[in-house]
């Protein structure tokens, strides 16, 4: 399953929780991006996106169960993350969410640096993606990767033999 | 307000806690975190040493419920001592982590402790043994338990290499730490460490301000 839903040309969201409610959020602030965004006549802001889902998390808060972290580019501030969990929304450098994640905290905290290129990005989130896959139960498969900048969006798949692997005891 | 009271006597002191041990050329490094506390909510001591000699060079460390793993370790030291002055020798590393398994195994109802045993004999060289809460026995080259463990098992599983120098090693163990302390909110304080060689046992101690600091710190 694809867990990466588009929420407009350069923003995009990471779903996480009840595969349902995700995918319903991600619907649901589609469209009012799609609104939002001919209101003001030009692309929307990384923010505004994620505010919305924001909202949606935090009023329906006692019946959804989802986590989604909203990224991507716009013109104002660049590539940008928002962490949405439980109706908090804040800005981070990175963000990780999901069963898989408690594994690769320490990893991410270690390994992030600011600064670094797109392809030192990409591998340390398919590293990051491979740990977790390898530790949780309820993770595996394939690796989606969306990669957004300046000049467009690129969707990546990598299959589950051309992962990294690491010291197997 | 007495209902958390009530829950924290209840659930007793426990090591929240994040202990491991990794083998290296040459000998393996041990270590934990200080932290005890009570109910998740009040930490009854920052300076606490969990990781117990058993003997010249084996050491364990412990997790889960505190009483329980004293009252375990200390019945261990004794067996072990028995042991060795019965064999006239110095005991292995497997007899201390098997007494420990026979005592986790035996009492599994009314026990709460886990175990990592590590030392260093004549016979095997360094090892590492995981005693978990029911009292299965395996050894290891490298492992990590304790609530804060969760946070580390990818950081672990990218970064230890088999055959590390001390100091590499050592580094390791120290990084690990400190990143399991940073997301646990029930590991903490001083980072114990005790290096075990065929030359003996040196201990290190970390304190919390020489901690490795990454990116958001």
């Amino acid at each position: 399953m694809n867990k990466l839903s588009p929420l407009h040309d350069k923003i995009y969201c990471a779903l996480s929780g009840s595969a349902a409610d995700a995918q319903t959020i991600a619907e649901i602030v589609n469209y009012q991006l799609d609104v939002h965004s001919t209101e003001i006549g030009e692309d929307p802001q990384v923010r505004s996106a994620a505010t919305l889902v924001r909202n949606i998390s935090y009023k329906y808060k006692e019946e959804l169960s989802a986590h989604l972290i909203v990224a991507g580019w716009d013109r104002r501030d660049g590539g940008q993350v928002f962490a949405t969990l439980n109706g908090l929304l804040t800005r981070q450098p990175f963000a990780i969410g999901g069963s898989g994640s408690s594994y690769v905290y320490g990893f991410v905290d270690a390994e992030y640096r600011r600064g670094m290129s797109k392809e030192e990005c990409q591998q340390f989130v398919v590293n990051t993606l491979s740990l977790a896959m390898n530790r949780d139960g309820s993770s595996g498969g394939v690796a989606y990767i969306v990669t957004i900048d300046e000049q467009g969006t690129e969707e990546k798949v990598i299959l589950g033999n051309d992962l990294p692997t690491f010291v197997d005891q | 307000m007495e209902k958390r009271c009530a829950d924290a006597r209840v659930k007793g002191v426990s090591t929240g806690t994040t202990i491991l041990a990794a083998i290296f050329d040459g000998g393996v490094v041990i270590g934990s975190d200080s932290r005890a506390s009570m109910g998740g909510e009040y930490v009854s001591s920052k300076t606490i040493n969990k990781v117990i000699q058993v003997h010249d060079r084996i050491f364990c460390c412990m997790a889960g419920s505190l009483a329980d793993a004293q009252a375990v370790t200390k019945a261990a030291k004794f067996h072990l001592s028995f042991h060795s002055v019965q064999m006239e020798t110095p005991p292995l590393v497997v007899a201390a982590a098997s007494i420990l398994r026979e005592l986790c195994y035996k009492n599994k109802e009314e026990l709460q402790a886990g175990f990592i045993t590590a030392g260093w004999d004549k016979k095997k060289g360094p090892q590492v043994y995981v005693v978990s809460l029911g009292g299965m026995l395996i050894s290891q080259p490298v492992t990590i338990g304790g609530s804060g463990s969760t946070y580390i098992y990818g950081y672990v599983d990218a970064k230890y290499k088999p055959n590390m120098s001390r100091d590499e090693c050592l580094q390791f163990a120290t990084n690990a730490l400190a990143l399991a302390m940073g997301r646990d909110n029930v590991s903490g304080g001083v980072a114990h460490l005790v290096v075990i060689t065929e030359t003996g046992a040196e201990h290190v101690v970390v304190p919390g301000d020489k901690l490795p600091k990454f990116h958001d710190e």
